[in-house]
């Protein structure tokens, strides 16, 4: 597999479900939350508001608008019930600021000294001192008070109103609440978190969902690329996994049949050859076995008939060298070429080539003796003698035979010092037909001997290259295992 | 039968069969070229009749024939006599050679027939047996006389093609020496080093079935694994 540059498809799908549940739930949330503690908030201020009205209502008429310290502690403590303290304030005199009432260990627990007069802020007295009721929520020690603060107002005859001057104070703890806005808040973490966990598993069963018909294309594609046409993949449903599927089935039965028209075109073509080649060994059979007789006899026929019975005789021969080469390479076409392996010293065959062609004195060769290999020595005389053939007629001497070995295969090299092959030539040079230039149109050769060599080495399970030598020259290495594969089990 | 080629010296009759005119017509005319009488026929059935009226010294054979095939013929000779035969197969078609020589062909050209080649295939399967005025050979129950070209088993006298008796008398010539194939294509068949080692392995088939008490267990004809055959140790 090729490295992603970036996350896997399953990551990012993970990724994009989780940031859309976080996102929708944070929103929901978040919304329900903020309101429902304004709700609460609101609530209890305005509760806390009313009743410290209601109870300062009670105590007028005031006695006197100069009131003393008595006076003050006796309005503090009207203004106060079980869930609140409260001081009153007349310029500097204010009533005592008592511990904490409330049962010990109970739900009111504010800190010593509670209406310190430094918790009262500044701008909350400014308002209060105007003859107005406010209130602020401050933290005391960590504790969330509500202070509220009521002026004493004197009403005169005339109904209007004026400041007494006397302020009440009330602070009352918002802990209930706080612990009601902190179990709301953490009903949203759980609520969230779970959906979050659940649109993770949710995210897992789409990816796993969207990703397996993905692997399964994945899969499919990399068979049909290696040429199994016959794959094919499961169409589930009718989405547009689906209809890739469907794509993908309808491509490589489409890929399938055009491959398989191709290959019939060339089974018949060959085939045709294959034909064409029997049909002519009959009639060439009949003229080679005359041929040698018109040969023979040509030296006593009388001008032109002398030369022309040459002539034939000598294109019969070149006929049938390329009808036989025809049938050769159809036999490899059509798989039946079969090897006859043999227990053979390396050296020797070379030698023996060489020999039979009266090319011992032309070749260079370096032989090392005591390499033996299984082999099927006249196909190895096939390739040899083609490779020694064109490098006498095409390159230019010495020409040279090198053998060399290792435990498991042979590799001979034969080469010649001319100027070599060009760069262009040398992919094709195992091509049928193909000649070099077109000026060697029609060489000694039928244009089959190298391809009929190479398919000769790939039956060994061997191989045949050419590459130009560094020092010039064309240079073929023929490699064989030493081992041919032999389905037969040999002869032995 | 090698007695006939003995008697005939240069000169042999050949018996053609042939079923292809054009073909028939130009082997019978290179081959008289070359000295030989030749009797062609064009199916096998007179192939056959022409054999027992001709007494050839060599049957050249094409495998495809029409009516009796080929290999059926092959088998008949064998079983009418000892004449050697050369049989003509189409190119490469390995399984054709390996049931002719089954069939008890001696040797084989390819089809197109070069005539000299043929020249040659036919000179090496006529070519006189060497005698020599040595003793009796004894190899365990076997008994090679080189002086009159008869082997006899258990005192039966065995009837052999002469291939196969050249093989026999050149792999006994040298007991318990390895020959490879190759050298045996040599000796026997004149083939170049490239022969069809089949020839040989064939050969030695047909000439354990005849010797051996056990073909899949050989005394006489020894394979040497990946060397190729010698004779004996008995």
């Amino acid at each position: 597999m090729v490295p992603r540059p970036s996350l896997g498809l399953r990551a990012r799908l993970l990724f994009a479900f989780a940031l859309l549940c976080v996102v929708t739930a944070a929103a929901v949330a978040g919304g329900i939350y903020v309101q429902a503690r304004n709700a609460i908030l609101q609530r209890a201020q305005d509760a806390a508001v009313h009743a410290v009205t209601s109870r300062l209502e009670a105590l007028y008429p005031l006695p006197s608008a100069a009131p003393g310290l008595a006076e003050l502690d006796k309005i503090a403590a009207a203004a106060i019930d079980q869930n609140s303290f409260a001081v009153a304030v007349y310029r500097e005199m204010h009533s005592p600021l008592g511990p904490p009432l409330g049962p010990p260990g109970g739900r009111w627990r504010p800190g010593p000294p509670v209406l310190d007069l430094g918790v009262i802020s500044p701008e909350l007295r400014q308002v209060v001192a105007g003859g107005r009721t406010a209130w602020q929520r401050v933290v005391v020690q960590g504790a969330p008070i509500l202070i509220i603060g009521t002026p004493l107002l004197i009403v005169e005859q005339d109904r209007t109103t004026r400041v007494s001057g006397i302020e009440v104070y009330t602070a009352r703890s918002l802990l209930p609440e706080q612990r009601s806005i902190d179990e709301l808040a953490a009903s949203v973490w759980l609520t969230g978190g779970a959906a979050l966990a659940f649109a993770v598993v949710l995210a897992l069963l789409a990816t796993r969902g969207v990703l397996r018909p993905v692997r399964e294309l994945g899969w499919a594609a990399r068979l049909l690329g290696e040429g199994e046409l016959r794959t094919r993949i499961a169409v589930r449903g009718s989405d547009e996994l689906a209809d890739v599927a469907r794509t993908f089935n309808n491509t490589a039965a489409e890929l399938e049949r055009h491959v398989k028209q191709l290959r019939e075109m060339e089974a018949d073509a060959r085939r045709f050859v294959a034909d064409v080649s029997h049909e002519l060994r009959t009639p060439l059979a009949a003229l080679t076995a005359v041929a040698d007789v018109l040969d023979e006899e040509a030296a006593r026929l009388p001008e032109p008939a002398g030369r022309a019975a040459r002539l034939v005789s000598q294109e019969t021969l070149n006929l049938t060298g390329l009808v036989n080469d025809l049938i050769e390479i159809s036999r490899f076409d059509s798989g039946v070429a079969a090897l006859a392996l043999n227990e053979i010293d390396v050296a020797e065959l070379v030698r023996a080539t060489l020999r039979v062609r009266g090319w011992s004195e032309s070749v260079h060769t370096e032989l090392p003796p005591g390499v033996t290999a299984r082999l099927d020595p006249r196909r190895v005389d096939v390739i040899l003698a083609n490779l020694v053939g064109n490098a006498l007629r095409h390159g230019e001497p010495p020409v040279s035979v090198r053998l060399s070995a290792d435990p498991h295969w042979i590799a001979l090299e034969v080469r010649d010092h001319g100027p070599g092959l060009e760069e262009a030539v040398l992919p094709h040079v195992f091509d049928r037909f193909y000649k070099a230039s077109a000026a060697r149109a029609r060489s000694e050769g039928s244009g089959l001997g190298l391809a009929i060599a190479r398919e000769n080495a790939r039956l060994h399970r061997g191989d045949l290259t050419v590459t130009n030598a560094p020092d010039g020259g064309a240079m073929f290495t023929l490699r064989l295992p030493r081992r041919a594969h032999d389905p037969d089990g040999g002869p032995e | 039968m090698t007695e006939r080629a003995v008697k005939l010296g240069g000169v042999s009759r050949v018996l053609l069969i042939e079923d292809d005119p054009a073909v028939r017509e130009g082997l019978e005319l290179a081959l008289t070229r070359h000295g030989h009488r030749v009797r062609a026929v064009e199916s096998g059935e007179q192939g056959l009749d022409r054999l027992r009226t001709d007494l050839p010294d060599v049957v050249v054979l094409d495998l495809m024939l029409p009516g009796m095939d080929g290999f059926e013929v092959c088998r008949r000779i064998r079983a009418a006599g000892e004449v050697p035969i050369i049989m003509v197969t189409a190119r490469g078609d390995d399984m054709d050679v390996v049931a002719g020589l089954e069939a008890g062909a001696d040797d084989y050209v390819v089809k197109p027939v070069q005539p000299r080649v043929l020249e040659a295939r036919i000179r090496a399967v006529l070519r006189r047996i060497g005698r020599d005025q040595a003793e009796l050979e004894r190899y365990g129950d076997l008994t090679i006389d080189r002086a009159g070209l008869v082997v006899a088993n258990r005192g039966e006298p065995v009837s052999l093609a002469p291939t196969e008796l050249r093989l026999l008398l050149e792999l006994s010539g040298t007991p318990g020496r390895v020959h490879s194939r190759q050298q045996l294509l040599e000796s026997v068949w004149e083939h170049g080093y490239f022969g069809d080692s089949r020839l040989v392995d064939a050969c030695v088939q047909r000439l354990r079935a005849k010797i051996e008490d056990d073909s899949a267990a050989p005394v006489y004809v020894q394979t040497v694994r990946g060397f190729g055959y010698r004779f004996g140790p008995v």
